[in-house]
């Protein structure tokens, strides 16, 4: 099966999810195309991540669809019936999306190059001589070609951030996840970070970013997208909806980071 | 006072700034030379004790009732050193099934499915609540208790009866009694190690598209092990010491049982003790030695209550830099 080009990377559908009684996406739908970086702001508790983690069916929706790369996450359809995936199929789906959390994630017992080799050997079945080359590859991209033999107990936040978007990387995703990749950093320590973020969005790729950072939305976004308790009140140009929004909700929000 | 004080300091610091960090490059205020405080009743309290530990020694040395001529005598006889060797055996092989059957039982416990978390917490209760001597009392009775097995539907129906004749060995029956006990207290340790390890670990390998094997294989247990290793290590040597209860079962090959029979027959209890702790010694030095290179080993990465590590890598990397400077200038 080809995938036309205009497949959208992202299309949720009346997306819904909760927690418990706790109702945390309420039928959201919105589309991220190729190419495109969509950012996603809110307040805390807005919902935000959980729909990034929706994405890679890290947590399971309850109701809507939710399609990567025209591929139904989660779930094979067959007729008017849904059956879950078992988990292997689940990981061959994730393989090809990146994520990067906010806690970095990295493995605490290996090296810089070990963490970023370790999923292409594992899940590609690539070898350790190819893994390594390109591992080097990557951390010279982000800027840690010096740090490879480093365990992340000896990098800085900001390193072992770019550390983790160079794991994400090794599996070429063709969808990269940002969740809140800066909130943890030092202040002097986030701008090292969006510059390769800033970076990778200009080689094309396409990414999902929930973040706090409103001028790397306004930067670098090609959509934003406004959540708040649980849906998406304002999306659309992020010059548009950072300086003009429309919504009383946005506008509170705006009026309290800016 | 301090009040009125307290600002004027500020802002003289404020002020001049520069000149007190130029005053700190050129000028150094003269080393203190203080008498030092004196401790006499810590001297006092050494030097008695000292004293205490030398009469000790030198009792020892000479009392009649150890018998150290005996002592020399039996303590590379071939039946302690036998002896000597099935405990180690006993201990290698109790431990190696209690640490498979203990990781089985806390990957049990962590389990989704209720009935394996059931089973594994009643086999915990049963095997940590009852004393070890009791439970090998009980193996060394299993044939009394295992006479006959029927294999049928129960209370309705018997095709088959078998009886038992087979008796297995008492080595075997120690190592079995020995190894389930184990395997109670490893399944806690096993447990708390894998908790140990931070949830995002095992969702960040989830998004690269890894397996659950491959999860815990390369990256959680690994982790674990930081916090399995040290108490596994006090497990060893505590279950080095424990084979001494298999006289319950009764088994009596080992390095207490062996010595204990031999001082029966040549009347000298006291100094055949003195002989199996000597070994049990030995074994204990040994494993503490083994334990701090395996402590070491497991200890490397991602220790953060101790950012040295990072000093230490980034100053022999500087240390090699400059014997490789130096030997291209020779």
């Amino acid at each position: 099966m080809t995938v036309a080009t205009d497949t959208p990377m992202v299309e949720a559908k009346m997306v819904s999810k909760s927690f418990g009684s706790n109702e945390v996406l309420k039928s959201i739908s919105l589309r991220v195309d190729r190419g495109q970086v969509m950012c996603v702001i809110g307040p805390s508790g807005s919902g935000k991540s959980t729909f990034l983690r929706c994405i890679n069916h890290l947590e399971r929706i309850d109701a809507g669809r939710l399609y990567v790369d025209g591929e139904l996450m989660g779930y094979r359809e067959k007729g008017d019936k849904l059956y879950e995936l078992k988990p292997a199929e689940a990981n061959r789906q994730r393989r090809d999306i990146g994520m990067v959390f906010q806690h970095f994630n990295l493995f605490g017992h290996m090296t810089a190059l070990e963490n970023v080799m370790e999923a292409p050997i594992r899940v590609k079945g690539a070898t350790k001589k190819d893994a390594a080359a390109r591992g080097r590859e990557l951390l010279a991209r982000v800027g840690l070609a010096n740090q490879a033999g480093h365990y992340p107990a000896q990098l800085s936040g900001g390193q072992q951030q770019r550390v983790a978007i160079a794991r994400a990387l090794a599996m070429d995703p063709k969808l990269m996840l940002f969740d809140e990749p800066t909130s943890a950093l030092d202040p002097e320590l986030v701008g090292e970070v969006l510059d390769v973020m800033r970076e990778l969005a200009e080689s094309g790729m396409t990414m999902v970013v929930v973040t706090h950072e409103m001028g790397f939305a306004r930067e670098v976004g090609d959509a934003v997208v406004f959540m708040d308790g649980g849906v998406v009140v304002e999306s659309g140009d992020p010059h548009e909806v950072l300086t003009n929004p429309q919504h009383q909700r946005t506008k509170a929000f705006l009026s309290k980071v800016l | 006072m301090s009040d009125t004080q307290r600002p004027e300091g500020a802002d003289a610091a404020a002020s001049t700034p520069s000149v007190d960090t130029a005053a700190v490059h050129t000028e150094r205020a003269e080393t203190i030379r203080a008498v030092r405080l004196r401790h006499p009743w810590r001297n006092t309290v050494a030097v008695v004790l000292i004293l205490l530990v030398l009469l000790f020694v030198l009792d020892a040395a000479q009392r009649e009732a150890f018998q150290w001529d005996i002592v020399g005598k039996y303590i590379f006889d071939t039946r302690v050193t036998q002896a000597a060797f099935i405990t180690l055996a006993l201990t290698v092989l109790a431990m190696l099934f209690g640490i498979i059957l203990g990781l089985i039982l806390a990957v049990m416990r962590l389990s989704p499915n209720p009935v394996l978390k059931w089973i594994a917490w009643a086999f915990l209760w049963v095997f940590r609540g009852t004393p070890v001597y009791v439970q090998l009392v009980f193996w060394g009775l299993v044939t009394l208790i295992y006479k006959t097995v029927y294999v049928g539907i129960p209370f309705v129906h018997t095709w088959a009866e078998f009886t038992i004749t087979w008796t297995p060995p008492l080595f075997m029956l120690a190592v079995i009694g020995l190894a389930l006990n184990e395997s109670a207290y490893m399944a806690e340790i096993v447990r708390a190690g894998l908790l140990s390890v931070d949830p995002g670990q095992e969702e960040a390998c989830t998004a690269l598209g890894m397996s659950w094997g491959q999860t815990m294989g390369r990256v959680v247990v690994p982790q674990a092990m930081r916090v399995i290793i040290p108490p596994t290590g006090n497990e060893v040597i505590s279950m080095l010491k424990t084979t001494s209860l298999v006289v319950a079962i009764p088994y009596s090959m080992d390095l207490f049982g062996r010595t204990s029979d031999i001082s029966a027959t040549i009347f000298a209890p006291i100094p055949l003790l003195i002989v199996a702790s000597i070994w049990y010694l030995f074994f204990t030095s040994v494993l503490m030695a083994g334990q701090y290179f395996v402590e070491k080993r497991f200890a490397r990465g991602s220790d953060r209550s101790r950012p040295a590590v990072g000093g230490v890598v980034v100053g022999a990397e500087g240390v090699a830099g400059v014997g490789i400077d130096v030997g291209g200038k020779g």
